[in-house]
């Protein structure tokens, strides 16, 4: 197990500076002079070249790269043209906002989508499975930012029950678990639920059914088995391949939070990666989307050792 | 003796059976799928959704440009505007009619591209293998690291606001899916008898690539791009509400739902109403997706 996590781990090296690289490099496919955000329009040519140099960007691509993953080992990401501050702590605020929707939204996405998978496959090709696959489509195929639109017009504008955009009451932009800001939090989360939700539903749905309709679960039940106890038997099969299916979702929320979080101005790393575009803010562009990135590596990884770790048949060698 | 009754039926089965062995595969999945109600009902709508966009000019709408301050954000079933009007008094029937032609393109064309780049890609992956498929599936990996919603936003966020920047954003994103899904099941083809056939009887990589291969991987490949539109469409409209794709005043679900999101404390249903047409072309086509795959699954 010790040797597996260890090659586990030595084989995202190479990814983790590839992601850097393309990082690095989404910077300067972008037309125009990355200093544009910080220059006045009518800045001298010799400003221009002097701020230039203070960026770095005067040097060769290469000599920038290495420079910047250096720096970026060490925990700079630079500082925002915007706001001057420096990007890392900007982007970590950010990410606890993100990790704390996306964390809820799983616990009602996954709950949702492994009680309906499993009656769903347990209950094949009966009206139940008909009615929980319809919601596990539905769910997948609806734009997700438009669900938020809806809820918000059914539960703010028409029942004036939840707030409808912010991470707290009077604008306040720090988290605490209580109910004022619980209730700013209900709708984002629902929405962020709907697409893992429906992706769980489904593949429980497929693993329930495939091990159901295996040979040793007619040997189980012949042996007389009470139908609880094949149930058992059904969830521990199912549980490695569902667990990492559930952990790409909860980096799929982390990272594609952006859209949910314009929606509803949620403060976390999709909110910040929206005004770093349109600021053209490219330091905290780049900076975001390589923390993200590296979330989401990460997080992989942890879900393929889990897994090792829990399921025999996997080959530890 | 016991042979003799078996070969009986197999001959006489053989004999009752040449109306349906004489159908070809795709034959028999077209007839498959033609016989699956929600998969005729979800290409109906797309027809109907299509053809709309379409022929919008010759439909008799309103024109989707004109405003009028004076009858901006009507209720849906106001006289005149059965769908109402939007925030700068322009028709919304007309806009959503209209909305189709740009959100239909700019959701469905990365996919084609893609599964052109991709399919090409990965089947030479596939087939040549060594080197060349360790450099090609390597930098698949890498896009892999990054969840897809991420890398459009940051590619077309790079790239600058634009239709075409973010239709090259969306290609970009599912050329790697499109390219493993190639590879795998042409490495799974490429050591059969009839491609070591073809090679042994002179044929150049080329022509085993297009001719042989090609024609044995191309069914799977094509259904998983199907299932991908669903999600283009959500994710290219998504990109023109974040305000990266189309520009106003041009006519484009995503684009509309952005502009009406001011408006959903005067006239919310009309605001949700673009919304409603990306949601109903995603699903049909993840559920006319769905169709094909267990309609070319013959062994069920």
């Amino acid at each position: 197990m010790l040797a597996y996590t260890a090659r586990r781990v030595v084989y995202v090296i190479p990814i983790v500076i590839s992601v850097a690289l393309v990082c690095f490099l989404l910077v300067h496919i972008t037309p125009g002079d990355p200093l544009v955000a910080v220059l006045p329009a009518d800045a001298s040519q010799e400003l221009a070249a002097q701020l230039r140099a203070a960026y770095g960007f005067d040097r060769p691509l290469p000599v920038q790269f290495g420079l910047w993953l250096l720096r970026a080992l060490h925990g700079d990401l630079g500082n925002s043209i915007a706001t001057g501050r420096p990007v890392l702590a900007e982007v970590m605020r950010a990410v606890g906002n993100t990790v704390t929707l996306a964390i809820a939204a799983a616990i009602i996405g996954f709950t949702m989508g492994i009680l309906l998978g499993l009656i769903a496959g347990y209950f094949r090709e009966t009206w139940i499975d008909k009615l929980a696959t319809s919601f596990a489509i539905a769910g997948v195929s609806v734009p997700h930012y438009w669900l938020g639109m809806v809820l918000v017009i059914i539960f703010s504008v028409e029942l004036n029950w939840l707030p409808a955009v912010g991470a707290g009451p009077n604008g306040s932009n720090s988290w605490a678990w209580d109910w004022a800001h619980l209730r700013y939090l209900v709708l984002p989360a629902i929405t962020t639920s709907v697409i893992p939700m429906g992706i769980v539903t489904r593949t429980v749905r497929a693993l329930t059914g495939d091990i159901l309709s295996q040979d040793f679960v007619e040997a189980l039940r012949a042996k007389g088995l009470h139908e609880r106890g094949v149930f058992r038997h059904v969830i521990k099969n199912a549980a490695p391949t569902a667990l990492a299916v559930m952990g790409l979702q909860l980096g799929y929320m982390l990272g594609g939070s952006i859209l949910i979080e314009t929606v509803f101005s949620w403060p976390g790393s999709g909110f910040l990666l929206n005004s770093a575009i349109f600021q053209r803010d490219l330091p905290l562009l780049q900076g975001t989307i390589l923390v993200l990135a590296l979330f989401f590596v990460l997080l992989n990884l942890l879900v393929d050792i889990a897994q090792a770790a829990i399921d025999p048949r996997i080959k530890r060698g | 003796m016991s042979e003799l009754p078996l070969s009986a039926t197999t001959d006489a089965a053989l004999q009752a059976a040449p109306a349906t062995k004489a159908r070809g595969y795709w034959a028999t999945v077209g007839r498959r799928i033609l016989r699956d109600k929600v998969s005729m009902a979800c290409a109906l709508v797309l027809l109907l959704i299509f053809l709309s966009a379409i022929l919008a000019p010759w439909l008799g709408l309103e024109d989707p440009y004109k405003g009028s301050m004076i009858r901006r954000l009507r209720h849906i079933g106001t006289s005149g505007y059965p769908l109402g009007t939007d925030e700068l008094g322009r028709d919304m029937l007309a806009r959503l009619v209209y909305g189709g032609r740009l959100s239909l393109v700019i959701g469905i064309l990365p996919v084609i591209l893609a599964f052109g780049i991709g399919t090409s890609l990965g089947i030479i992956a596939g087939y040549v293998g060594g080197k060349l498929n360790t450099a090609i599936m390597r930098t698949v990996d890498v896009f892999y690291a990054f969840p897809s919603v991420l890398l459009a936003i940051a590619i077309s966020g790079a790239l600058g606001a634009g239709i075409l920047n973010s239709i090259v954003a969306l290609t970009i994103v599912f050329v790697p899916q499109i390219s493993r899904v190639a590879e795998s099941v042409t490495t799974g083809v490429r050591n059969m008898d009839f491609v070591e056939a073809a090679r042994a009887s002179g044929a150049g990589p080329f022509t085993i690539m297009r001719v042989h291969i090609l024609g044995n991987v191309l069914g799977a490949i094509f259904v998983y791009a199907t299932s991908l539109i669903s999600v283009s469409m959500i994710l290219a409209a998504g990109l023109s509400f974040l305000g990266l794709g189309t520009k106003p005043p041009e006519p484009e679900w995503g684009l509309m739902l952005n502009t009406l999101r001011t408006a959903i404390y005067v006239n919310p249903w009309v605001a949700a109403l673009p919304g409603a047409m990306i949601f109903a072309v995603s699903i049909c086509f993840n559920l006319l997706s769905d169709g094909l795959r267990s309609a070319m699954d013959i062994r069920n």
